[in-house]
């Protein structure tokens, strides 16, 4: 079972997660965001970084890369799609997750570990891990204050110290089927004591584990 | 044509630039502030002469790139 690995320009956090999913006993390959045929995979991850730049708003524009009518189309047949930090902000820019992501409340840019709580155990994301679970994962970012103004978003992670403002403390958010996470912190950056945590592993296990064949 | 789109938050989304600035102006001595919002505006120079056209045409490229519907609403000026 096979996961892709979405590369925007300026997505720069792919390595770390292609280096997390095989660490974990996964198989995960590089796509450009020209790629317009994701058939032989059965997952997709959508990786932190500055996809095209970030202009006009966070993933405003990634949104409309032609792999993304792709990653669309798994979506909706129920594969496993998960957003990390800039992903998420694609994800709810394309309408596949609820609301949208805004500057951090003191328009500070956060960078570092975060205590984060399962509030949901029914997405890819959390499947292996029980609720009230507690784990360190590193936060490392800008705008990451979701905002829910439909109130329609399952949480998916919540943050213990909600540190940017993010509406009812959301750290991941799910679609209603649990199949499309965003999360703001970064699961790929602690699947290793040498980082300092290995917080990630049980939520990037929760992902493999929900790959089914395509 | 000249165009200019005006993107603003909606009111009942927070701003925290304009919640910053509106702390920084207040340091530096200014009285009487109760808010300051940072929005938008672009401007775009578009090929036509038909205004009810063009501003069609600029109403689609908000709903679709320029504009978030979740957070934003937006103004269409054409320069006749």
């Amino acid at each position: 079972m096979k996961t892709a690995v979405v590369v925007f320009p300026g997505t720069n956090c792919e390595h770390d997660v292609v280096h997390a999913l095989e660490s974990l006993g996964g198989e995960a390959e590089l796509v450009w965001h020209r790629n317009t045929d994701l058939s032989g995979f059965d997952g997709v991850v959508l990786p932190g970084g500055f996809a095209h730049g970030d202009y006009l708003r966070t993933g405003a524009i990634a949104r409309f890369s032609p792999v993304m009518a792709e990653v669309e189309r798994m979506a909706e047949q129920g594969a496993p799609v998960l957003g990390i930090c800039n992903g998420f902000q694609v994800l709810c820019e394309s309408g596949l997750l609820p609301g949208a992501l805004i500057a951090n409340r003191d328009l500070a840019f956060i960078c570092r570990f975060v205590a984060v709580e399962v509030a949901d155990t029914e997405t890819i994301l959390t499947r292996s891990a029980d609720r009230g679970q507690r784990v360190d994962i590193p936060l490392n970012s800008y705008e990451g204050n979701w905002v829910d103004p439909s109130g329609t978003g399952r949480v998916v992670l919540r943050y213990v110290d909600e540190p940017n403002g993010s509406q009812r403390s959301a750290a991941a958010v799910s679609n209603e089927d649990g199949n499309v996470v965003g999360v703001m912190p970064h699961p790929e950056r602690a699947i290793d004591e040498l980082v300092g945590s290995t917080g990630g592993t049980v939520l990037l296990k929760s992902f493999l584990e929900s790959l089914v064949p395509a | 044509m000249k165009v200019t789109v005006e993107i603003t938050r909606r009111h009942e989304i927070a701003d925290p630039q304009g919640a910053t600035i509106t702390r920084a102006l207040r340091d530096l001595g200014h009285e009487g502030i109760d808010e300051v919002r940072v929005d938008r505006v672009i401007h775009l120079d578009i090929n036509g002469d038909d205004p009810v056209v063009v501003t069609e045409q600029v109403d689609q490229m908000c709903r679709q790139l320029l504009a978030n519907p979740v957070l934003e609403d937006f103004t269409i000026e054409v320069d006749r």
